[in-house]
């Protein structure tokens, strides 16, 4: 990699613009604002963010978050760098190819960028779990998938702490900053887990994922896309060309058996048009980026991040869309918080139990309790990780499975101390959520 | 409007490394809606669900045995498989048994438009299943992933119904070719017995 190192003279005046703004008091500010030079400290010295991606939208948001003054900057991606990156993702050259690009970008900015200290994280988001994620102050997502935006949305939630009254904890909540570009398209928005509308509340907003009907693809196809789609969907799993393993959009070879099968079906339909990048597009479902979208969605991200960090202004109120494909379009709006969102409306209440309490009287009181009243609920956790189901009762045969554990004590089922439950039940729109207290004293 | 970080409360460093969840694992946005998808869940008589391992909930299987229409008499196996991103997508549906249908072809994959195109979030497991039990009241001859089936099913609805009761009888693909062999090696039997051969 070879970085322009920055010529060695003093770069004086380099904060004098920031500090215009944090050390002067100014009618868009937030009302508690304070101007302070102890502002642009904790922004240099004590504020950790976390970028989340190293793609297109990451490369620009490191740049611009690094420039800015923000020093704790980690960075966390699973995937290597590929030729089709180049165009856009700035940090990598053609000589990183194939190497991780959080690690590739995290070393760049750390030596284009003096004082930062960027650390990267090579792996899945889904690696770490609260520990990690509650070091941070604020965290940007810059990512290509709905399931990881909504993975690190319940991990934002999850953070948030409640006292004995029900009310949030401020300092539990670690805002989420979130880009997404698609093309000349994109939106920012702003996070505040517990606060404002979050992931789930608005997961309508996002446009399902084009399917083909299936018997289109198997009988009628008519465009090379149904073709590609036929090799996905049906050959790949009879022919096994390359073992029991699923596809993998990234290894050529698996691109070139599909795009050969399609090209062979297309022929016998009379379609034109299949060819090895419209396959892998498929196949990958790649959406083409444009580089001046993902920079301007990141420098409305950053704007963000800079703006809850040092309160210099009011944060955007909370969503933007950006469209460039006709002259240039924005429009700000609220999106409004689901009552009845699944990951955001339902705070875990406490409930106290002793640890020789039966799961059978866990239950009774889930029915007899007078501000639940439940009818049938049903009661399963999470242990180590994964699903263990208490009690169902809905469904014969897991009730037969599960009728064991009512005579069984909570600390006989591996139950402990703050375990949550969760408990479905028909007089309640969504599953809710119970946070244990296990203690002997309880009477 | 809150001040999200007075600069008293900015040493979160600290408290964050020593503070670990003690591997006690939030439940996810599926694991919830699924969890009350369950719960809610109102099976006509003719279906049943079973759960291989009851601690996991996103595999199950779906056991239908139609009381009317062409399958009556049948039983059929369904595999649902519910990935992290439900309800954003549809469960994976697979039929694990052979049947005849023009909607469902003989690996199992089943043609059904609210598991693919017209999938919605606040579709549930519950409609799902009523999808499927719909599937075997009315097929779809227009919808077809075996075509040969919706062929016969949209020009003779009887030879239909009889080839739904023939291949329930022993499985549709190989039965179906065996018995028909073994009627004209019968037939050959029965014509050089009578003479006429």
């Amino acid at each position: 990699m070879e970085v322009d190192e920055v010529v060695g003279t003093k770069w004086t005046g380099r904060w004098k613009h920031l500090r215009k703004i944090l050390e002067r008091s100014s009618p868009f500010a937030h009302p508690d604002f304070e101007p302070s030079p102890d502002i642009l400290e904790f922004m240099q010295e004590s504020c950790r963010l976390l970028v989340i991606g190293a793609g297109g939208l990451g490369c620009e948001l490191l740049k611009d978050l690094s420039l800015m003054g923000f020093r704790q900057i980690h960075v966390i991606d699973m995937d290597t760098i590929d030729l089709s990156n180049l165009n856009r993702q700035f940090l990598f050259r053609h000589s990183d190819i194939g190497k991780a690009k959080a690690e590739v970008a995290a070393s760049f900015i750390n030596k284009r960028v003096r004082g930062t200290k960027c650390i990267p994280h090579f792996c899945k988001i889904q690696d770490y779990d609260s520990s990690f994620y509650k070091q941070f102050h604020i965290i940007v997502c810059g990512l290509d998938s709905i399931v990881a935006r909504r993975w690190m949305n319940g991990m934002l939630i999850s953070l948030l702490e409640y006292d004995d009254d029900g009310n949030l904890d401020p300092s539990s909540i670690i805002p989420l900053v979130d880009g997404g570009t698609e093309g000349f398209k994109g939106n920012a928005r702003v996070i505040l887990p517990g606060m404002t509308a979050c992931m789930d509340c608005t997961l309508d907003l996002y446009p399902p994922q084009v399917n083909f009907p299936m018997c289109t693809i198997a009988h009628t196809p008519r465009q090379p896309e149904h073709c590609i789609e036929y090799i996905k969907l049906f050959q790949w799993e009879k022919d096994k060309p390359f073992g029991d393993i699923p596809i993998d959009g990234d290894d050529p070879a698996h691109i070139k058996w599909i795009c050969k099968a399609a090209s062979s079906r297309a022929d016998q339909y009379g379609i034109q048009g299949v060819n090895y990048r419209l396959t892998q597009g498929v196949i990958k479902r790649i959406i083409p980026a444009v580089a001046s979208t993902n920079a301007v969605i990141a420098a409305v991200c950053a704007n963000e991040v800079f703006k809850l960090a040092t309160s210099c202004s009011i944060p955007l109120n909370n969503y933007i869309v950006f469209n460039d494909s006709n002259a240039v379009y924005t429009y700000t709006f609220e999106a409004e918080r689901n009552a009845t969102c699944v990951a955001c409306s339902n705070k875990p209440r406490s409930l106290s139990f002793k640890p020789t309490t039966l799961l059978r009287e866990v239950i009774d009181f889930f029915c007899q309790d007078s501000s639940l009243q439940m009818k049938s609920p049903c009661v399963t956790t999470n242990v180590e990780g994964s699903n263990r189901t208490l009690y169902m009762k809905n469904i014969p045969s897991l009730e037969a499975a599960t009728r064991p554990n009512l005579a069984k004590s909570l600390q006989d089922l591996g139950i402990v101390d703050g375990q949550e439950l969760i408990v479905a039940d028909v007089t309640t729109p969504n599953s809710l959520l119970f946070k244990l207290k296990l203690s002997d004293d309880i009477t | 409007m809150i001040k999200l970080f007075s600069l008293k409360q900015q040493k979160k460093d600290e408290v964050a490394v020593g503070a670990s969840s003690a591997g006690k694992s939030k439940p996810t946005a599926a694991q919830l809606r699924l969890t009350k998808d369950l719960n809610e869940l109102q099976l006509p008589k003719t279906c049943k669900t079973e759960f291989p391992d009851p601690n996991n909930l996103l595999k199950f299987k779906l056991i239908i045995s139609p009381d009317e229409g062409y399958y009556v008499g049948g039983v059929f196996t369904f595999s649902f498989t519910v990935g992290l991103s439900y309800p954003h997508e549809a469960p994976k549906v697979k039929c694990e048994t052979k049947v005849y249908h023009p909607n469902i072809d003989l690996e199992g994959n089943v043609c059904l438009n609210i598991l693919r195109e017209d999938w919605k979030p606040v579709l549930t497991i519950n409609s799902v299943i009523y999808g499927i039990q719909y599937l075997f009241l009315e097929p779809n001859p227009e919808d077809p992933l075996n075509k040969e089936a919706a062929e016969v099913l949209s020009t003779n609805r009887r030879q239909f119904a009889q080839n739904v009761v023939r291949s329930m009888r022993g499985g549709y693909s190989i039965a179906d070719e065996v018995c028909r062999k073994m009627v004209q090696h019968l037939g050959t039997v029965l014509l050089f017995i009578t003479g006429h051969y």
